[in-house]
């Protein structure tokens, strides 16, 4: 318990260094993160108009729809900003910075996790946050205790799961060095594709994301469940088995620190 | 002229040799052309009267913008280029007996090119074969197909052409970073890159089109599948030229004026 809560503390420290270190180009800080912003702001864009033509895709109304990526999105900027360590990885690895981590008397994934706090994905985050009221507002969903529950259910799973493919992402980078452009697809890609429900994606796709890399589980089942489509109380607990992703991450991310051979230079 | 071509040529054996990372841009705009296929499927099964232009043409537009994404996507800008500003080493550039607004024109056109070269064919060779309301069609025609191409490097140096606009504005900003990212994100948007301008609604798209951003992708890539009229490619292609010639000259006056009151930072 000690251990954890120095972890934390140590933690804070980083994360305070880190936005200090931002605070110091204030303006860049600005510029970036409205650029973060006006990014998703053409994703959110192409919702609209797709709307302003058709009704329903799927049986999925407009304000479903934003409600659905505003959640993906949150998702994702959350865990962008806490792991981007592990996205930048790559560069640890060549530059042998990893070395010099693993000499420390400290956890090598705290250190990473330390290296990098990404304040400017405020920008994506306040995007997120302002569609999901919006489609909270026009979904009329009646909230009821389980369904609140449910979302905040979805934000810790989708985190996690993002986080996990941040780690995987990084993992690889002790074999190949390079970071691989590949990982982008689950990454990227579920953050761009993720705006609409998966079952819009048809069932081979539904298959993949259930059993394969799960966000169909932290996605598309729980909100059906929040939309009142279904009423089996254990679409609300799938996130948490969304989270066994995060255990698959750690083990290779483990094998992989086993498996360092340092680059040399 | 000479020395452009061979620059040109320099260029683009440099961005030949990238094959690794070809490949993984192979894969990555594949599955995002998979994806964005379904996409376009879904909406056309809740309502296939609303869609402004058949399916095939879409999936066709989809796959022809995958396939030659280097060719006109504004966030592949030359790094390089806003380094040299910021860093001063443009004074090594300016010194060469070459026009520099040249110079850049034709090392972007290149690297665009030498880019869209290693990545266009294994995309199109496997869209052409995939079912039929999915893949590539064959173009509308033999007449489609010549405009395609010609559209398709007019469109081209269309881009570039507006690249180079921020490249010299960098000059005088020193920072390239807000403008950047305002000419990117307005780009993609009123580029048709987000969704195609046919799906836009019909007095918005009226106005899209008039904008110098339609004037790249937009164009080559409709005319392609036939989903543009005879008046509508006319029009397009004197438009596409007008844009060509006005923003050039625009950056090539911003060139001059930046060279005269040059601040060269660092050391």
């Amino acid at each position: 318990m000690r251990k954890i809560r120095k972890s934390l503390k140590l933690y804070m420290h980083y994360v305070e260094i880190n936005v200090r270190c931002i605070m110091q180009y204030k303006t860049s800080f600005f510029l970036t993160t409205i650029g973060q912003f006006l990014i998703s702001f053409n994703v959110f864009l192409g919702i609209f108009f797709m709307f302003q033509r058709f009704s329903k895709v799927e049986g999925f109304t407009y304000s479903e729809v934003l409600l659905c990526f505003s959640i993906v999105l949150l998702e994702f900027s959350t865990a962008e900003m806490f792991v981007r360590g592990f996205d930048v990885f790559s560069g640890m690895v060549r530059t042998g910075e990893f070395d010099r981590v693993l000499v420390r008397p400290q956890n090598e994934m705290l250190q990473v996790l330390g290296s990098k706090f990404e304040l400017t994905r405020i920008g994506r985050m306040l995007q997120s946050v302002i569609m999901f009221v919006y489609g909270v507002r026009h979904c009329g969903i009646e909230w009821n205790f389980a369904k609140i529950l449910t979302v905040t259910f979805m934000i810790i799973g989708g985190t996690a799961v993002f986080t996990g493919l941040f780690i995987i992402h990084a993992s690889f980078c002790f074999f190949t060095l390079e970071g691989l452009e590949f990982m982008n697809i689950f990454t990227d890609g579920a953050r761009e594709f993720g705006k609409y429900p998966i079952g819009v994606y048809g069932q081979k796709m539904l298959i993949f994301t259930t059993f394969i890399v799960p966000y169909a589980l932290i996605q598309y089942y729980p909100l059906l469940y929040v939309l009142g489509r279904r009423e089996t109380m254990v679409y609300m607990f799938l996130p948490f088995a969304a989270c066994w992703f995060l255990v698959l991450a750690y083990a290779f991310w483990r094998f992989g620190v086993r498996h360092y051979k340092s680059s040399g230079s | 002229m000479k020395k452009y071509l061979s620059l040109f040529r320099l260029r683009f054996i440099t961005g030949m040799q990238y094959r690794t990372a070809a490949i993984a841009g192979i894969v990555t705009q594949f599955v995002w052309g998979g994806m964005e296929i379904m996409i376009f499927r879904a909406f056309y099964k809740a309502d296939a009267g609303a869609f402004p232009m058949s399916f095939s043409a879409t999936s066709s537009y989809i796959w022809l913008q995958q396939a030659f994404l280097a060719f006109y996507m504004a966030w592949m800008m030359e790094n390089e280029i806003f380094d040299m500003i910021l860093s001063g080493n443009v004074v090594y550039e300016l010194c060469r007996p070459i026009d520099i607004y040249n110079l850049w024109f034709f090392r972007s056109m290149a690297k665009r090119m030498s880019m869209a070269v290693l990545r266009c064919f294994p995309i199109l060779f496997v869209a052409v074969f995939l079912p039929k309301p999915y893949g590539i069609t064959m173009p509308a025609g033999m007449g489609n197909f010549a405009l395609f191409i010609i559209t398709m490097f007019l469109g081209l140096a269309v881009a570039v052409s507006l690249c180079m606009m921020v490249y010299m504005l960098t000059f005088f900003t020193i920072s390239s970073m807000g403008l950047r990212m305002l000419f990117i994100s307005a780009s993609e948007f009123f580029a048709g890159a987000v969704i195609p301008l046919p799906f836009f609604p019909e007095r918005l798209q009226k106005i899209m089109e008039i904008l110098p951003f339609a004037s790249m992708q937009n164009v080559p890539f409709r005319i392609y599948s036939g989903s543009m009229s005879v008046d509508e490619m006319r029009n397009a292609v004197i438009l596409q030229v007008f844009w060509l010639v006005v923003v050039t000259a625009a950056g090539k006056m911003l060139c001059k004026k930046a060279e005269r009151h040059i601040v060269v930072l660092g050391g």
